[in-house]
């Protein structure tokens, strides 16, 4: 659309001299001819337009490829070897690729008690400490220096690498227990150094978003300041803080290399947080990944399979994924029931 | 009328057990953290203070006998997890603003809302089930790519051939890391691409802007800062990831960007898992040593992404 | 010069929701006309539909005729990208581009439309746009600093040298004092008259006063209940309005008997 009338010299409103050598005070006459934007540059800006739309359009389907192979692979492959059997064996009494007295090939019953078991130890520990350490930031220190000490060594604690937590739980453990102790527990204190930053940021955002007013208007009654945290801004905020546990245990419950050097591994189900090995999920689908093939001798049943660690591994993964998924689920859903009823 | 003013007050007490306890709390992260940093030195002390032949013996078991000292030792491994995770940044970047992009301004609103759950779900797909893909899906299959890769662009040295078969390289393992930051870097674009305010992008399409040129105006230099601490954290991310790094990778121990080539590199996090089971009390140590430098590393990426966000937000 | 709009059946949906019903009514060029009327009678999105702003919401659409000088906007053919270049437009809250200076905020729409732009020329146009919004003598010293640390008033009276810059016909207003304080509406409704020498001006306005000290022609708009559609009731030059009105709604409305 090009403007049909042809005022070129759009004289600035209220002055109308075009004097070449204009004083101080006048406004310049504008050639608005020369911002005219050419025929050939509003197609360019077009094009490009275009260009970028295109792009982005295409970045999405290029991610896509991959990141929908690694749902589809592990929910194709996994769904091959997951019945009852699996979930509910562990894997004693597992000889090479031959099927075991029950007619399976092994399970993660093992591995699921003990992922259970050591995330509940990692939420035992984290989240007291980092909701109350919470607290402790957003309703008592103010904007002391410790309070900025805090801040900053937290930003350190959620960049620590998980390999480095698990290290930080087994010194402590060789220390405190003798070298080479390996358990559950140590396992969640290594989940729990990896969860507490996640659990004292989240917390706090959530305590920020209380309105002063609530706290105030708590105050203001003669109620004690315990008592309008714990009754009035932590349940204003519990909804948030729920949700955001969760979404950090879904984050946790699949680290593999820090219980790989804690928790150790083994075959057997051991139900006992404080002493002995521990499986876990994640460590169980890398444990079968470098198993790679199963032995069969020549003379095994026709049920004998080479492949089965891979299988098992696939299912482990597809169980783990479900696990995940279902927290994620959880914490959303938690986060709407809980939040306080709007008209 | 009497005054109540100096009865003592119920639940006195309680208040100042409860603020004794948060702040009890709030020393206990100093006292972790320092925990952490005492436990890894004391176990990495013999390093330092033990006996330095036998730490160079431990050295060389590990290396076969390429390397007797630590900082030569740490060396390539520091080369290895810088390159791996750089290219894992460089490969996720554009493509998680593309995708973030996308999601708050280009899709219809409802395929919008699925994405962004589905994005967020491959937020938290655990990292391991990331290597078994890599090494049992994406392996056996992306020969034929990195070997045209090689033949057309083997002139560059990154990309010399002869391309590994199979190719458990420094490119698969990038690929994979790529694979995994991307839905991290893209769920923190997105939100805040869909915070950019509606009145700065009525203001640039008022002016006869296109939509890229709207982008360009209004909704990146707003996203700008937390873009950037977005990829700060993918990066982080990458560079500790352990997993899907042992599950793939061929190592070597070469300050080598042949990225086509097998047992080039090796990471700090991998390399401790793969050494870790077989080690003796020095050779833990040494390891715990590198995990002190990885610690470093992180340490710093966290720093800059800190120290970016903070001044962006000073500025407005 | 401005150019005149006609508006002829004009229906505006939401989805499949009709907010404003059949509108028709000419807007004349180089004048001042104010939309007037109650909250949610549709004066705001009748004003987005005249530079297609309206269809930026997501299931917005509208059917009729808006011809700007006699080619309708809403034609095959046009791109409403080349619409919003000849009309401007001026938000209800100032929204100055943050992250850039004064200087590159009046320059934005320029910009876009050319590839290089000669320094000189960069200059001249920033001053005029500047002095044409009144408010060169206040910044002309730190046309460097970010738009953003501008007064209420200075920054919408930036976005209004940002939206002249691009050298519109028509300059649309969406109530654009109702975020500033008395002294700076004052500022900005003197602008408002210099500038319809330049421009066709429409401005929604909440405030009838205003309405009334700078409109040449005033529209009414009004809706019978909550959830029906909203519709143009009446339209007469500003005195006739104000004075005389010769609809009954439009007479309780401006007396102030409801709205």
């Amino acid at each position: 659309m090009n403007s049909p009338s042809q005022q070129n010299t759009g004289t600035p409103v209220g002055r109308g001299s075009a004097a070449p050598a204009r004083a101080a005070d006048e406004a310049p006459v504008i050639d608005f001819d020369k911002f005219k934007p050419t025929r050939s540059h509003v197609a360019a800006r077009k094009r490009k337009d275009l260009f970028m739309r295109v792009l982005i359009v295409l970045a999405f389907a290029i991610a896509c490829i991959p990141l929908v192979s690694v749902l589809w692979t592990t929910l194709a492959r996994g769904f091959r070897r997951l019945n009852w059997d699996f979930l509910s064996h562990n894997m004693t009494n597992v000889i090479g690729g031959n099927p075991t007295p029950s007619g399976g090939y092994g399970g993660i019953l093992h591995a699921v008690i003990g992922t259970l078991e050591i995330t509940l130890g990692a939420m035992v520990i984290s989240i007291p400490v980092g909701v109350l350490c919470a607290v402790y930031l957003i309703e008592y220190a103010g904007k002391s220096r410790l309070a900025d000490a805090i801040h900053l060594l937290v930003d350190v604690m959620s960049g620590i690498p998980s390999i480095v937590a698990g290290l930080f739980a087994f010194s402590m453990f060789a220390l405190l227990a003798g070298p080479g102790t390996l358990n559950g527990f140590e396992g969640s204190v290594a989940l729990s150094l990896l969860m507490l930053p996640t659990v004292v940021k989240t917390t706090e955002e959530m305590l920020k978003i209380v309105p002063n007013d609530l706290r105030e208007a708590s105050l203001a009654l003669g109620v004690t300041k315990q008592r309008t945290i714990t009754k009035v801004v932590l349940r204003t905020a519990l909804p948030g803080i729920v949700s955001g546990a969760i979404l950090a245990i879904a984050r946790v419950i699949g680290e593999t290399a820090p219980l790989l050097m804690t928790a150790g591994y083994i075959v057997s189900t051991n139900a006992n947080l404080f002493s002995g090995q521990m499986t876990t999920l994640p460590v169980y689908v890398y444990q079968e990944y470098s198993k790679y093939r199963a032995n069969c001798p020549a003379d095994a049943s026709d049920g004998c399979v080479t492949s089965i660690p891979m299988e098992r591994a696939w299912s482990a993964a597809l169980v783990l994924i479900i696990i995940v998924l279902i927290l994620n689920v959880i914490g959303r859903v938690v986060a709407r029931v809980l939040a306080p009823k709007k008209k | 009328m009497s005054s109540t003013l100096h009865e003592p007050v119920s639940g006195k007490k309680a208040d100042g057990v409860f603020r004794g306890v948060a702040y009890a709390c709030g020393i206990l992260i100093l006292v972790v953290l320092a925990a952490v940093a005492v436990f890894l030195l004391v176990q990495a002390w013999p390093l330092i203070g033990g006996n330095q032949a036998d730490v160079s013996e431990t050295i060389a078991s590990f290396t076969g006998g390429r390397s007797t000292n630590f900082w030569s030792y740490v060396g390539p491994l520091f080369f290895g997890t810088v390159l791996v995770a750089a290219l894992a940044l460089v490969i996720a970047f554009f493509v998680s603003i593309g995708i973030a992009l996308f999601i708050s301004h280009y899709a219809p609103k409802k395929l919008a809302t699925v994405l962004s759950g589905v994005v967020d779900l491959l937020a938290a797909i655990p990292s391991v089930i990331y290597g078994l893909w890599g090494g049992l899906v994406l392996v056996p299959s992306i020969y034929p790519f990195w070997n045209w890769v090689a033949e057309t662009l083997g002139w560059i040295p990154l990309f010399s051939g002869p391309a590994a078969n199979p190719p458990r390289t420094v490119a698969t393992v990038a690929l994979v890391l790529a694979i995994m930051i991307l839905p991290i870097i893209t769920s923190m674009a997105r939100d805040i691409f869909q915070q950019t305010p509606k009145l700065l992008e009525e203001a640039a399409l008022g002016l006869g802007a296109t939509k890229w040129e709207m982008i360009k105006l209004a909704v990146l230099p707003f996203g700008r800062s937390g873009v950037i601490s977005a990829s700060m954290l993918g990066l982080g991310r990458a560079l500790g990831e352990t997993m899907a790094v042992l599950m793939i990778l061929a190592p070597g121990m070469r300050y080598s960007i042949h990225l086509l080539q097998a047992s080039q590199n090796q990471t700090i996090a991998a390399n401790i898992a793969a050494q870790y089971p077989e080690a003796n009390a020095l050779g833990v140590s040494v390891l715990i040593g590198t995990g002190l430098v990885l610690f470093v590393i992180t340490f710093l990426v966290n720093l800059a992404a800190r120290r970016i966000t903070s001044k962006a937000s000073v500025k407005k | 010069m401005g150019q005149r709009i006609d508006i002829k059946h004009l229906n505006i949906y939401y989805g499949s929701f009709l907010a404003v019903e059949d509108v028709n009514l000419e807007i004349q060029a180089n004048k001042v006309t104010a939309f007037i009327g109650p909250s949610g009678c549709g004066k705001s999105t009748v004003l987005r539909t005249l530079d297609r702003m309206h269809e930026l919401t997501p299931g917005a659409h509208c059917t009729g005729e808006v011809l700007l000088e006699g080619q309708n906007l809403y034609g095959k053919d046009v791109d409403p990208v080349a619409v919003r270049r000849d009309v401007g437009m001026v938000f209800q809250r100032p929204n100055p581009f943050p992250t850039m200076s004064i200087r590159q905020n009046v320059l934005a729409g320029v910009t876009l439309n050319n590839r290089r732009i000669a320094k000189s020329d960069a200059d001249d146009l920033v001053e005029w746009a500047l002095r044409g919004a009144n408010l060169w003598n206040e910044v002309k010293d730190r046309l460097d600093v970010p738009g953003i640390g501008l007064s209420g008033g200075q920054q919408q009276r930036l976005c209004i040298a940002r939206a002249v810059a691009v050298h519109p016909q028509v300059l649309l207003m969406d109530e654009p004092c109702s975020a500033l304080d008395p002294i700076s509406t004052l500022a900005v409704e003197d602008l408002i008259n210099e500038l319809k020498q330049d421009y066709t001006i429409v401005i929604v306005t909440h405030n009838m006063q205003q309405a009334a000290r700078i409109a040449d022609y005033t529209a009414f708009f009004n809706l019978q209940a909550v959830g029906k559609p909203g519709h143009l009731e009446y339209f007469a030059d500003t005195t006739t309005m104000f004075n005389n009105p010769q609809n009954v709604e439009a007479e309780r409305y401006v007396s102030g008997h409801f709205g």
